[in-house]
């Protein structure tokens, strides 16, 4: 499993493209937002946890296409298929590896995007912690788009509109989280509802990962 | 441990291809399969090795014991021959890739990115991810597809100390190896147009 | 004879033939005796005029809505226990049922709320739910249309339908945490369902109510067949291309 993780990280980082896209991609988002609704700064403070939440999403949601589909195309999915490594073992790692390289970045780099959106000063710490415990179940959940688009060509799309819904709850408990400690109120019931999605996802769907993986490899 | 295949039917897309597939594999031994193209080859390959599932048969002793090698290499570009092969490794638990990049003379490319190799050099690396495995019984799709003469004897040669060490070997070519080999034609199994074996589309018909 | 025999396509066609008449006519019978009965025989709302008599469109279609979704949740397991044919069919023919009927809901939810809200869209929870509803139905079509062996597309849509159903759940209660932050004045009354709607509006609403219930049930019969017949096709022409 180490070796996996491993392995995915490296190319990641090789691939030119890895880190820096979501990154990437997250701060063009935040800044077309002013130009998209006007430069005053209350307005774009109100909606600064929304829309970080929302470059965020995106940003994950862009890297999920690569996540599966390079293996696919190289025989290296059927090849996981046959090794000692159980699929759903594989697919988490996968997943990790993909939280790694996007949603952890994102999360590091959404304070100072915070700032040029004139983010609340007192809501950092929600906003933080709202992004660091969502932003792993985007990666598990987007795994699961993925396994289910392996074999279809051009899939991207397609992707994008199974995985958006499923994301949902997710990106209401964690904006609310985050709008709740942008104005300084209690956001515990947000972000706990938030970690418990999180962690039902972690546990629960790399057996639907896997199995439609499975479906889709034969 | 023998791999027995016991009145397997296959099917494709939804249409039955083979039908009553039977057969034995000893440890030590190697099988070579033939057919003409389309014939259900690659399907039975892939159904022993567990990527697909049989309408109907038997599979015994294939659980854990195979490794596959089909069309693609399973090598990543960015990656260099020893990082692939070392990641294989791993994976299977196996510690040592020197045995298997000295097989197939790869030591001069152990830190070339695989992305740069010649398409005979890919193929000689993905059948030296095979020796890496531990895995007794080997499970080849057309694996001297872009290897040249020297190539496909060092495959052989490979293929033959793998036997000699007890594992075995099931390969699908049209290739002459130089093997003492038993030869096994699929065309008596395949499925003609009144077959019916629970595929698919007959529920249909 | 058990309702498994029908699993066989061939005998679902027949069957399929023998009851159809029956249920479209009754379908229309119910669909239109409701739907007259409610905006011409009821009299109008004390706070909401005439406009209230839309709950006889939007109502049938919401449930049907939902029960359409629920409908292809059962037909989706079927298929993954028992691999018939049929069912995994069923389901594919009812999505698109399903999507317009939530379409009809959000649109006539939509002209309901106008009036009072006096703007033609509000995030209402029960509207973003159906919203989201609707996306989910989307996913689900675009997946079957995606997928070229028949096969895999009923195994990858069946597990969409069932994961996707824990996430509508999910969503429904998200949706609620969510819109706690509007006013309360602009809730759309739907939560009657009938419970708290007097008896004279209540009686035209269930005849309305099973019309669209009979109308599902007649599509996804015709469409099934259409899908079966389809799939006899393809499988003759995959039968003449071999043996030739």
């Amino acid at each position: 499993m180490r070796a996996l993780l491993l392995r995915d990280l490296r190319l990641a980082l090789r691939a030119g493209g890895g880190f820096g896209l979501a990154l990437a991609f997250f701060l063009i988002v935040v800044v077309l937002v002013p130009f998209s609704v006007g430069p005053q700064t209350a307005l774009l403070s109100v909606i600064a946890p929304g829309i970080l939440w929302l470059g965020a999403l995106l940003a994950c949601l862009l890297s999920l296409d690569r996540l599966l589909a390079l293996d696919f195309e190289d025989g290296t999915l059927d090849l996981m298929v046959t090794a000692p490594l159980p699929l759903e073992a594989a697919l988490s790692v996968k997943a990790l590896a993909h939280w790694l390289t996007t949603g952890l970045p994102l999360v590091l780099v959404a304070p100072v995007l915070g700032l040029m959106l004139n983010f609340a000063p007192g809501g950092y710490v929600w906003l933080v912690a709202s992004l660091a415990l969502g932003t792993p179940a985007l990666s598990v959940i987007g795994t699961f788009g993925a396994a289910l688009t392996v074999g279809i060509k051009r899939g991207g799309l397609l992707l994008s509109l199974l995985v958006l819904p499923l994301y949902v709850p997710t990106l209401i408990f964690g904006a609310e989280a985050a709008r709740r400690g942008a104005a300084g109120l209690d956001a515990t019931t947000p972000l706990l509802l938030l970690a418990g999605i999180t962690l039902a996802t972690i546990a629960c769907m790399p057996f639907a990962s896997a199995t439609v993986l499975r479906m889709g490899l034969r | 441990m023998e791999l027995h295949v016991t009145d397997l039917n296959l099917a494709r897309a939804g249409v039955p291809v083979l039908t009553g597939v039977s057969f034995a594999l000893q440890p030590g031994k190697a099988l070579i399969l033939r057919g003409p193209n389309g014939a259900g080859k690659t399907t039975l390959l892939r159904t022993i090795a567990g990527l697909q599932d049989a309408l109907s048969g038997h599979i015994t002793g294939a659980e854990d014991r195979i490794a596959y090698a089909g069309h693609a290499d399973g090598l990543k570009a960015m990656l260099s021959v020893s990082e692939n092969l070392t990641f294989w490794a791993q994976v299977f638990g196996q510690r040592s890739i020197v045995d298997a990049l000295a097989a197939y003379a790869l030591e001069p490319l152990a830190e070339r990115f695989a992305g740069t190799l010649s398409a005979g050099q890919k193929r000689r690396l993905g059948l030296a991810r095979l020796l890496v495995t531990g895995r007794p019984l080997w499970v080849l799709d057309e694996p001297t597809v872009s290897l040249d003469a020297q190539a496909v004897a060092m495959f052989a040669d490979a293929v033959r100390a793998h036997l000699a060490g007890g594992g075995a070997a099931l390969i699908a070519t049209h290739i002459d190896l130089g093997l003492d080999a038993e030869v096994f034609d699929i065309s008596p199994f395949r499925a003609t147009t009144n077959t019916r074996a629970g595929a698919s589309d007959e529920a249909f018909l | 004879m058990s309702i498994w025999s029908y699993a066989n396509p061939v005998k679902f066609l027949a069957l399929s033939a023998r009851v159809q008449p029956a249920l479209w006519g009754a379908a229309a019978l119910c669909v239109s005796v409701g739907l007259i009965w409610g905006f011409f025989g009821t009299p109008d709302d004390a706070r909401q005029g005439s406009t209230v008599k839309i709950i006889y469109l939007h109502v049938p279609a919401a449930l049907m809505a939902i029960n359409a979704w629920f409908m292809m949740l059962v037909a989706s397991l079927i298929w993954l226990i028992r691999r018939h044919h049929v069912s995994a069919l069923a389901a594919k023919a009812a999505a698109p049922v399903g999507a317009i009927m939530t379409l009809i809901a959000l649109f006539t939810g939509a002209v309901w709320g106008q009036p009072m809200w006096g703007t033609w869209w509000a995030w209402d929870p029960r509207l973003t739910s159906f919203l989201i509803l609707f996306l989910f139905y989307l996913g689900y079509i675009a997946l079957w249309e995606a997928v070229e062996d028949p096969d895999t597309a009923a195994d990858l849509t069946s597990v969409l339908c069932l994961v996707g159903s824990v996430f509508a759940v999910l969503s429904r209660y998200a949706v609620n945490f969510w819109s706690q932050g509007l006013h309360q004045g602009t809730s759309v009354p739907v939560a009657t369902g009938g419970r708290t709607v007097a008896d004279v509006f209540f009686y035209p609403l269930v005849v309305s109510m099973l019309g669209f219930g009979l109308l599902f049930i007649a599509l996804v019969f015709y469409r099934t067949g259409t899908e079966i017949s389809l799939r006899r096709a393809a499988a003759l022409r995959a039968r003449a291309d071999r043996g030739l």
